[in-house]
């Protein structure tokens, strides 16, 4: 259906909430291993895309292909997951009652049954994986502190770091720095830099100092479809991109 | 952590609280009949029988626990599996009567006879037999949270409307356990029962026996449940109930998560009211009463739900309470439990076990401060119980 070389293929996608659309007609391609930056104003549907993606909304038209031959719109969330896509919510979203450990833990890549979860012993390679991701995600020194004590950068953080366990092939990250000190900031982008040289990303952001530094191609979206794509400078340019975002 | 068994799943109190079981499974018998009446640490035996009938509240109350605390369920329909376990227990319990019924049919029990039925209905064949019985305790009322929980769960029905489905569900079974054609002795439900095993029901050694083995029960369930919630699998229970979708989009089924706990935490209730029928001599339609499953909930709010012994000690002080009130004021009976549960609500959320782990979490914490610490260590869990009771239970909607 799709070149090889893309993981991720949208044409045509719409859908209606009583009436209003929320994405019309919208396309969109992902290289394989590209990371990519969502922008666009308030309600743009950059969340409700992600939510077509993952399975969560259903599109009216249009068809979603996810590593070749996977038509998502067939798939519930569940199964989409499995398939190889991560997903950190706009409001970040870890098991507060559980320690940062056991997040990352209930996260890791294996089976999913409940039999499995009830003869599960964690093995040596299980617990190399979490170090690793909490040396990733530089929580090595919370590792027992229940998720609800931390921060919310660090909660941001122990969020991308249950979906690098979970070791998808494309990430989708819904804002991951909104609420962050400047130093955090700085932070998310170097971990995001790491995380995209092994899988595909699709970051949405409306922290424009954040999207430069990630310095990758940037689409900008605007009442549900592609306004304008490109370089950031290219997006920042484009006189439709400065009218959406200066007429409101 | 004083120990390591089952996986860690038995922590310091919950051995104590296994300790007082066994103990009471041992000398409430031995003070019961051992004892001569005359002394003062004589236990008379109707004492015995409400002991034994507050344990099986509380293995009721634990299983209630199990999908309302760890899963985030709200049950209100438990009662359902309980009186489900009752009846079938109830059924074995007619068919040992025997000859001995005031009509003295070989078969059939007097209900069926009064109603001239001529023989008997088929599914009350098997129940002569104890076996039968007790494996139909188990299988009926797992039977029906399966297939209620995989309805349920699938179509996604959460919250308040699951709730009223449950609620909805054992009014439905009160409904039809009121019916004479049913075959379950309608209005009176079944009653008179006279022995089990060969022994009388009537013998305080029966009785007594009775309470041990409720004791020795509601431990294998306190130990049952603290592995299952110590288990990944628990984790993942308190995972669903605080953050249901994150579990989703990380390749979990919630569904099948909560239909497990849904399934065991009704097989436990059928055990419980199967143990309570003998003890209490009797099971009618008002088991099943909407009323009855909502008391459920309360003494699990009470004691502390997302807790082992929360549930336990709950079901216990409520139940003591209202026998209490019920013999001296009786009237006012329900608007204590309901002035109660307002009470507990809003000052004590957590209820009793929780807002004492509460407590001693921040008075550690304090102290650890005071030494000078920088930085304020997280205060130790014994096993789950305490880990997941400090966290609010309030579900979190995602993103
Ligand atoms: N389930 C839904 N039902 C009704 N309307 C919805 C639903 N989901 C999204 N919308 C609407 O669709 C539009 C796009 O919402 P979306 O959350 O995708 O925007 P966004 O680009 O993520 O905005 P933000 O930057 O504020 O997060 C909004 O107007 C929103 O109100
Ligand atoms: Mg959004």
């Amino acid at each position: 259906m799709t070149n090889t070389n893309t993981i991720l293929y949208l044409d045509g996608v719409s859908v209606s909430f009583d009436g209003f659309r929320a994405i019309n007609n919208l396309s969109l391609v992902l290289d394989r291993g590209e990371m990519r930056a969502i922008i666009g104003p308030n309600g743009a549907g950059k969340t409700t895309m992600m939510d077509i993606i993952t399975g969560k909304t259903r599109p009216d038209t249009g068809t979603v292909y996810f590593d070749g031959t996977h038509d998502l719109t067939r798939y519930d969330e569940a199964d989409i997951a499995m398939l190889g896509i991560g997903r950190k919510f706009q409001k970040p979203t870890v098991f507060e009652s559980h320690t940062v450990e056991d997040n990352i833990a209930l996260s890791l890549k294996g089976p999913r049954t409940v039999l499995s979860t009830l003869l599960n012993r964690r093995s040596a390679d299980d617990a190399r994986r979490i170090d690793e991701i909490l040396a990733t995600i530089r929580l090595e020194e919370r590792r027992d502190e229940l998720a609800c004590n931390l921060s919310h950068g660090q909660k941001q953080w122990l969020e991308i770091g249950m979906l690098l366990a979970q070791d998808p092939k494309l990430l989708l990250v819904d804002e991951p720095v909104a609420g962050m000190t400047d130093a955090e900031t700085e932070e998310t982008v170097r971990l995001l830099k790491d995380v995209a040289k092994r899988h595909s990303v699709i970051v949405v952001e409306h922290d424009m100092h954040f999207v430069r530094e990630l310095g990758v191609k940037v689409t900008c979206l605007h009442e549900g479809s592609v306004l304008s794509e490109g370089s950031l400078d290219h997006v920042s340019q484009d006189p439709r991109v400065i009218e959406v975002y200066l007429g409101r | 952590m004083s120990s390591s068994l089952f996986g860690g799943g038995l922590d310091r109190r919950i051995l104590g609280l296994l300790a007082i079981l066994t103990s009471a499974a041992v000398l409430v018998p031995v003070l019961n009949l051992a004892v001569p009446p005359t002394s003062s640490f004589h236990i008379p035996t109707y004492a015995v029988a409400l002991l034994g009938k507050y344990l099986c509240y509380a293995m009721l109350a634990l299983s209630l626990d199990l999908v309302w605390g760890y899963c985030g369920i709200l049950s209100l329909g438990h009662g359902a599996f309980f009186a489900l376990g009752g009846y079938a227990m109830g059924m074995y319990l007619m068919r040992q009567i025997g000859t001995r019924g005031v009509y003295g049919h070989p078969v059939l029990p007097d209900f069926m006879v009064f109603l001239n039925w001529k023989e008997l209905p088929w599914y009350w064949y098997g129940f002569d037999q104890f076996w039968f019985a007790a494996l139909m305790v188990m299988l009926v009322p797992g039977l029906l949270a399966f297939a209620f929980g995989w309805l349920a769960f699938r179509s996604r029905v959460t919250g308040v409307y699951l709730s009223i489905i449950t609620q909805a569900m054992t009014y439905a079974l009160l409904l039809a356990f009121f019916r004479n054609d049913m075959g379950f002795g309608g209005n009176n439900g079944l009653t008179d029962f006279k022995d089990i095993l060969g022994f009388s029901l009537q013998a305080p050694t029966t009785r007594a026996a009775l309470f041990s083995i409720s004791a020795l029960m509601l431990a294998i369930a306190v130990i049952v449940t603290a592995v299952l919630v110590s288990s990944k699998y628990g984790k993942l229970m308190i995972a669903v109930r605080d953050a249901e979708s994150r579990t989703r989009f990380l390749g979990w089924r919630p569904e099948n998560i909560k239909l497990f706990a849904f399934t065991v935490s009704a097989v436990m209730a059928g055990i419980a009211g199967a143990l309570y029928v003998p003890q209490v001599g009797i099971i009618n339609p008002s088991e099943f009463a909407p009323a009855n499953s909502i008391e459920i909930v309360i003494w699990t709010a009470v004691g502390g739900r997302g807790t082992i012994l929360g549930p336990v000690i709950g079901a216990v002080a409520v139940n003591w309470g209202k026998s209490w009130f019920t013999a001296a004021i009786p009237e006012l009976w329900l608007f204590a439990l309901g002035g109660l549960f307002i009470a507990v609500t809003l000052l004590l959320p957590k209820g009793i076990v929780g807002t004492w782990d509460a407590w001693r979490a921040a008075r550690r914490a304090r102290r650890s401060a005071g030494k000078g610490t920088s930085q304020v260590e997280p205060p130790v869990a014994e096993g789950t119980t305490a880990r997941t009771t400090r966290h609010s239970i309030e579900p979190q909607p995602a993103e």
